[in-house]
C-alpha cells in the first residue's frame, strides 16, 4: 500500500536547513495498523504529512497503492486526499459554524455527493459512532472525546484506503482516548489502514506494529509478535519517569 | 459553483461576522448612494437649464438693428440702420449657416383686440411660417401662419390662449372674425408658448401686417434658426457670417454691435451643456473615488477574513478541496456582499432622487416652482445597469488578492498546533 524510499525532507527558513527526514525507507502493507512514535521533534508529523500529500518531499520515492507520488499539482494532491485519505488531527479540527452532520458530510461535497445523500450518509457514521443524538449540536457543544469521533466519522465517510491520525488522542483523557482507539481498531478490521502517531505507549500498544523515528531514520519497528516486549519495555519506561517525579 | 452548498457556505460565514459583513457592505453602499444622488442632481440641474432653454429652439438666432456707434468708410455714427423685405430673401437664401428665417415688422403703438363687446390690448407679432419653429410655438386649436398667408396677404391671426379666453369665453374662435385696431381679422389658431406664464401674444402674417399698417418694405428683426451645428466655435462662426454679410449691405463696420444686434441661443447653449459634461465627468470621478474606497474596505475585511479562516481552509484541503473551489467560495462572498450591498445603496439612491422629483412635479404642477432650477433629477435605466456591472466587477476585484490568498495556504500551515 505504502512504499518509501531514501526520503529526504528538509525545511529550510531563511538562511538555515533542517534536515528533518534523512533518507527514510518503510513500506506499509494495505490493512495494517500502525503507529509512529519517537521523541518531539523528531519527524513523526512531517513524516505523516508527506505520507497524507499534504506536504511534498525533497529526494526518494513515495509510493502509494502503485502510484508515485511526485510533483502533483494542488488540485491532483486534493482529489488523492478527497479519494484515498482520511485525517484524524490531534486538536478535531472541526469546522466551528457547522454542526456535527455537515462537518462529517463535507469531504463528500468535495467529492460532489447531492447534499440529501451525503446528510444521509454523515448520520449512518454518527450513528455507528454513537453520536446521533448529537448530529445537529454544534462543535462547541461537545466533549472532546465527542469531537473527536465526528472527525473520525468525518475521515471514514469518503470510505478512504488509509487513516492518518496525528496524535488522535493527545487532546484526550485515558477513558476517552481508549475509547478512539477501540474505533480505530474497528475501523482497521474493516480492512482499512490506519497510521497514528502517538506519544503515549499504552496507545502504541494497541497496534499492530510501532516504527520508532530518531535523528531523522528509522530505529526500529516492533512487530506485533514482540508487543510483549514492548510492554515490558514500557513498564520500565513508566517507571523511570515516575522516578524522577 | 452556483449550486446551493456555496451559499450555504457563504451565508453560515456572513451570519458569524454580521457586524463586520454589515460595516464592509456599508462603505460599499454609501458609495453607491453617493453616485446615484451625485449623478441625479447633475441630471436634475442640467435638465433644469434644459427646461429654461426650451422655450425656444436650442439653435434659435435674433437679430436686430439700431444706429452705428462706429464711423465707417467716412459715414458719421447716429446713422439707423433698417432691414427691409430684400434682407429676408438674402438671409433666406445666401447665408449657408441659417436655416429657418422669419422676420418681423413692430406695430406702432398699441394694439387694440375686439369681438362684440369684449375687448383688450395684447402683444401683436408679425412674422413668417418660420417662426413656430423659432419659438417652439405650441398650437392648441387651428394652424399657425402659413405660406399662402404670407403670399396672398390675408387676414389672419393666431391668438394666444389668453386672449381666446378673454375674447371668446367659452365659444370656439376658430374662423370668427375678430378686430385689430379695428381690422377684421381672421383667427385661424390658439396657441401657447410652453414656458410662457401667460399667452398673451398673437402672431399674424408680416406681409399682411406692412401693407395694412404703413410699413412699406420694413423689417425690424429677424428671428432665425442657425444649421444645428455642434460646437461653440462653428455657432460663432454663423453668427459672424451673418453680421459680416449684413455689414456689408447696409455698409456699417461689422463689429459695431449697436448698429446691429444679434443674439445665438446655440452659442449659450453648447457653452452650457459643455459645463454640464464636466460636471459629469466630475461626479463620476468623485462617485468612482468613493466606490474604490468601499472596494478597499470590502477587500480588506476579506483578507482579515481569510486570515482568521486559515485553519478551515487548511481542514477543508486536507478533505480535498480544490484550489479552485477556496477561490470561488471567497470570490463569491465578495460580490455577494458588494452587489447586495450595492444594490441596496442603489435602490436607496435612486428612491430618494424619485421622491425628490416626485415632490418638485407636485411644486411646479400647482403653479409654483418658479425659480427652481431644478428638473428629474433622476439617474436613467442605463446607468443604473451599468452602475451595477460595475458593482459585480468590483466585488471580484474585492474578492481577488483574498482569495488568491487562501487558495495558497498550505494545508500543513493550517493544521500545525500552536
Ligand atoms: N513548516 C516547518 N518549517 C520549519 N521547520 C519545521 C516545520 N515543520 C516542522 N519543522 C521542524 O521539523 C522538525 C520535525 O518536526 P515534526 O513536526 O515532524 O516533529 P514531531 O516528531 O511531529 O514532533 P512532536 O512530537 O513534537 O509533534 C522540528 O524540529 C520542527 O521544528
Ligand atoms: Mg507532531
Amino acid at each position: 500500500m505504502i512504499q518509501i524510499n531514501n526520503l529526504h525532507k528538509s525545511y529550510v527558513t531563511g538562511n538555515n536547513s533542517l534536515h528533518v527526514l534523512k533518507g527514510l525507507n518503510l513500506e506499509i502493507e494495505e490493512g495494517e495498523f500502525v503507529s509512529i512514535m519517537g521523541s518531539s521533534g523528531s519527524g513523526k508529523s512531517t513524516l505523516l504529512n508527506i505520507l497524507g500529500i499534504l506536504d511534498n518531499y525533497d529526494e526518494g520515492a513515495y509510493s502509494l497503492d502503485g502510484h508515485l507520488m511526485q510533483d502533483l499539482n494542488e488540485t491532483q494532491a486534493a482529489r488523492t486526499r478527497n479519494k484515498m485519505i482520511g485525517f484524524i488531527f490531534q486538536s478535531f479540527n472541526l469546522i466551528s459554524f457547522k454542526n456535527a452532520m455537515e462537518n462529517v458530510a463535507l469531504p463528500l461535497y468535495y467529492k460532489g455527493v447531492s447534499r440529501r445523500k451525503r446528510n444521509q450518509m454523515a448520520m449512518e457514521y454518527l450513528d455507528k459512532l454513537g453520536l446521533k443524538p448529537w448530529a445537529h449540536h454544534m462543535p462547541n457543544e461537545l466533549s472532546g472525546g465527542q469531537r473527536q469521533r465526528v472527525a473520525i466519522a468525518r475521515a471514514l465517510i469518503s470510505k478512504p484506503r488509509i487513516i492518518l491520525a496525528d496524535e488522535p488522542t493527545g487532546a484526550l483523557d485515558t477513558q476517552t482516548s481508549y475509547e478512539v482507539m477501540e474505533h480505530l481498531k474497528q475501523i482497521n478490521e474493516e480492512g482499512i489502514t490506519v497510521i497514528i502517531v502517538t506519544h503515549e505507549y499504552d496507545i502504541a500498544a494497541m497496534t499492530h506494529k510501532i516504527i520508532r523515528l530518531k535523528d531523522g531514520v528509522i530505529e526500529e519497528i516492533i512487530k506485533n509478535g514482540d508487543l510483549k516486549s514492548f510492554q515490558a519495555q514500557y513498564n520500565r519506561n513508566i517507571n523511570k519517569s515516575e522516578h524522577h517525579v | 459553483m452556483f449550486d446551493i452548498d456555496v451559499w450555504q457556505e457563504i451565508f453560515s460565514t456572513i451570519r458569524k461576522n454580521k457586524l463586520r459583513t454589515f460595516l464592509t457592505g456599508f462603505s460599499v453602499a454609501w458609495g453607491i448612494f453617493m453616485l446615484m444622488i451625485l449623478l441625479g442632481s447633475g441630471n436634475g440641474l442640467q435638465n433644469g437649464v434644459k427646461q429654461e432653454f426650451a422655450s425656444n429652439a436650442v439653435n434659435a438666432m435674433w437679430i436686430w438693428t439700431g444706429e452705428t456707434s462706429m464711423p465707417y468708410k467716412g459715414m458719421k455714427t447716429g446713422r439707423p440702420i433698417r432691414f427691409n423685405n430684400r434682407d429676408y430673401t438674402f438671409l433666406k437664401n445666401k447665408v449657408n449657416g441659417l436655416d429657418e428665417v422669419s422676420s418681423r415688422f413692430y406695430l406702432p403703438g398699441d394694439t387694440n383686440y375686439a369681438y362684440g363687446n369684449e375687448y383688450g390690448s395684447f402683444t401683436t407679432v408679425t412674422c413668417h411660417p418660420a417662426l413656430r419653429d423659432v419659438e417652439n410655438i405650441k398650437l392648441n386649436k387651428g394652424r399657425f401662419i402659413n405660406h399662402k398667408d404670407i403670399t396672398d396677404f390675408r387676414k389672419s391671426i393666431v391668438i394666444g390662449k389668453d386672449i381666446a379666453k378673454a375674447l371668446f369665453k367659452e365659444e370656439d374662435p376658430i374662423g370668427k372674425y375678430i378686430k385689430v385696431n379695428d381690422v377684421p381679422f381672421k383667427v385661424i389658431g390658439v396657441c401657447h408658448d410652453p414656458d410662457n406664464r401667460n399667452d398673451r401674444t398673437a402672431y399674424m402674417p408680416v406681409s399682411t401686417a406692412q401693407r395694412i399698417f404703413n410699413g412699406g418694405d420694413r423689417v425690424h428683426s429677424f428671428a432665425v434658426t442657425t444649421k444645428m451645428v455642434t460646437s461653440e466655435k462653428q455657432a460663432e462662426a454663423i453668427t459672424s457670417e451673418v453680421r459680416e454679410a449684413l455689414a456689408q449691405r447696409h455698409k456699417f463696420n461689422p463689429d459695431d454691435k449697436r448698429a446691429m444686434g444679434a443674439f445665438n441661443m446655440l452659442t449659450e447653449y453648447l457653452r452650457t451643456m459643455k459645463i454640464f459634461q464636466g460636471i459629469k465627468i466630475f461626479v463620476w470621478v468623485i462617485g468612482i473615488g468613493t466606490l474604490i474606497a468601499g472596494i478597499v474596505g470590502v477587500s480588506n475585511i476579506m483578507l482579515i477574513l481569510v486570515k482568521e479562516r486559515t485553519r478551515e481552509i487548511g481542514v477543508r484541503k486536507a478533505l480535498g478541496a480544490s484550489p479552485r473551489s477556496v477561490i470561488g467560495l471567497i470570490l463569491m462572498e465578495s460580490i455577494l456582499i458588494t452587489t447586495v450591498a450595492g444594490y441596496i445603496g442603489l435602490t436607496m439612491g435612486v428612491g430618494i432622487m424619485e421622491v425628490v422629483n416626485y415632490g418638485l412635479e407636485q411644486a411646479f404642477a400647482s403653479g409654483g416652482g418658479d425659480g427652481i432650477f431644478f428638473r428629474n433629477p433622476t439617474v436613467d435605466f442605463g446607468t443604473a445597469i451599468t452602475a451595477t456591472l460595475i458593482l459585480i466587477l468590483s466585488g471580484a476585484i474585492a474578492g481577488y488578492i483574498p482569495a488568491k490568498k487562501a487558495a495558497s495556504v498550505k494545508p500543513i500551515e493550517a493544521l500545525r498546533d500552536e
